[in-house]
């Protein structure tokens, strides 16, 4: 049965069962998979992302020609950087996974392909740093995915239905719980993580210039990234959120239904419609009809 | 929804609604027309209409027509592939009614002939719903093995089907019940956990009442 609730979560976590495995054994029994399948399925997500990020090219372009080469360039950059190698290490990844979409290289949509480098993003630097066993980093996704699995059925994970913070929100969201479970937190502190970041990027909109998922795109899922960990953080220190996680993706969802048809995915509002947007799109032939 | 709806699928690039689902759709349809086909008329509707060829929403219904999965590394030439095999693409916009923002009409003929209409929605993160098949309502995912039978409108049809199904101990994920007018044709879509044999479906076709079965499994290769 899909999770359409936090609290069902929290549920099994009272179990003995550690909460990851009890995903698995829900989901690959509604699907009709053995758990090895299971396994292999996501392990292969995994194995995907970090292909992707290795893979990447610092010299592809985007057909349109606006995206490309800023994960390097943030890369070059990263001892220098404001808040330590780690945090530049993340920008450095989001960017180089939004990137990589952008120039129609394969990545793992998670929970799409616009918003493909927020997990990916605090994930591999997370790894790189702590050491962590491949299996574990496979059992955080299953936590990211169940988290997501909620999202979708209480709200949505699409922007043309509910805006960026359907995507880049929902990521965010579920890159949070991800990393609390990283660093070994409760699932209540998973739950008040995944709140903040969705609630902080609550009304994001979705408006990409000339209809490319590329601008602002691949910049935002820095800011989902970002989001991702210091909620995680705020989580682990003990701070929760006052709104309960159940509460903030429907609240999410009204606020999906509230915005504008301009603002999700029409590329009609936003920056999609400055006089800068515009005329890229006019340049690029692109205009929305 | 299940936990791979939402990590995944692993993809080509931009867009899981646009590319990822849109290449979907053109499978189903190439599934449901069990041919390549040699003319292709797509109509986009919504935000499909409004950015559909900078995502590449053309370029991906047209790989799944050529029967790519969403991570082919060749959908960003899949025109030029068409171009190449001599088949005919066209594409133009279109205002559907009470359609989901993300949606197609794909209409593709045969070489022996045949023509069908499919209208399929994008749902975002790669997943799909197709909406209709040839104007009759449909609404499956391409999920699970599906079976689309029109039959005339009378008692008894969906008895001797759900029947020949039980036999085969097939189980039954869903089931709906479409109809055009009382005593017209009539669509049952039937999802089911596990794939259906070719014998079962040329049977149901051979019975009287059953215009037409259509079988799709996008699992099998
Ligand atoms: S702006 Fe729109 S297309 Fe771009 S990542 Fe956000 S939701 Fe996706």
């Amino acid at each position: 049965m899909a999770f359409t609730s936090i609290e069902q979560l929290e549920a099994l976590a009272a179990q003995p069962t550690p909460l990851w495995r009890a995903i698995m054994t829900a989901d690959a029994r509604e699907q009709g998979l053995s758990e090895e399948e299971s396994l292999r399925r996501m392990n292969g997500m995994w194995q995907a992302m970090r292909s992707a990020s290795r893979d990447y090219s610092a010299a592809a372009r985007s057909s349109s020609g606006l995206s490309g080469g800023d994960g390097q360039r943030m890369l070059d950059y990263a001892a220098c950087g404001i808040g330590g190698e780690f945090f530049s290490q993340v920008i450095a990844e989001a960017l180089k996974m939004g990137e990589c979409n952008a120039c129609m290289k394969r990545i793992v949509a998670a929970p799409t392909a616009g918003s493909c480098g927020v997990l990916p993003a605090v994930l591999i630097p997370f790894q790189q740093k702590h050491g962590t066993q491949d299996e574990t980093m496979v059992h955080a996704l299953y936590l990211a995915a169940a988290f997501g699995q909620v999202i979708a059925s209480r709200a949505c994970i699409a922007g043309a239905e509910g805006g960026c913070q359907a995507e880049v929100g929902a990521a965010a969201g579920m890159a949070a719980a991800a990393l609390v479970f990283l660093k070994g937190g409760t699932v209540s502190a998973m739950a008040h993580a995944c709140a903040i970041a969705l609630g902080n990027l609550l009304g994001l909109v979705c408006d990409p210039v000339a209809g490319l998922v590329e601008v602002p795109c691949i910049k935002r899922n820095v800011i989902g990234a970002m989001a991702a960990l210091s909620s995680a953080d705020m989580a682990l220190a003990g701070i929760t959120s006052r709104i309960p996680a159940d509460e903030v993706i429907d609240a999410m969802r009204e606020v999906g239904d509230a915005l504008p048809a301009s603002l999700r995915e029409t590329g009609r509002g936003g920056l999609a419609a400055t006089p800068t947007g515009q005329k890229i799109a006019r340049q690029l032939n692109l205009e929305p009809k | 929804m299940n936990l791979f709806d939402i990590l995944g699928p692993i993809m080509v690039g931009p867009s899981s609604s646009h590319t990822a689902g849109a290449v979907r759709i053109g499978y189903i349809t190439r599934k449901l027309l069990r041919a390549e086909p040699v003319e292709i008329t797509i109509k986009l509707h919504g935000s499909f209409a409004a950015t559909g060829t900078g995502h590449g929403t053309d370029r991906a219904l047209v790989a799944g027509l050529l029967g790519m999965r969403p991570d082919d590394m060749q959908i960003p030439s899949s025109l030029e592939i068409a171009r190449s095999k001599g088949i005919s693409v066209s594409c133009s916009t279109v205002k559907l009614r009470d359609a989901h923002p993300n949606t197609a009409m794909l209409q593709v003929k045969s070489a022996d002939g045949r023509s069908l209409e499919v209208v399929g929605a994008s749902l975002g993160g790669g997943r799909v719903r197709i909406e209709s098949v040839d104007g009759l309502e449909a609404n499956f995912s391409g999920e699970y093995p599906t079976l689309i039978v029109r039959n005339t409108d009378q008692p008894g049809h969906v008895a001797e089907v759900t029947t020949t199904l039980a036999q085969l101990k097939l189980n039954i994920a869903t089931l709906q019940l479409y109809r055009d007018t009382r005593g017209g044709s009539a669509v049952m879509v039937i999802e089911c956990d596990t794939p259906i044999p070719s014998q079962a479906v040329t049977w149901l076709e051979s019975l009287p009442g059953i215009l037409k079965v259509t079988y799709v499994n996008v699992e099998e290769a």
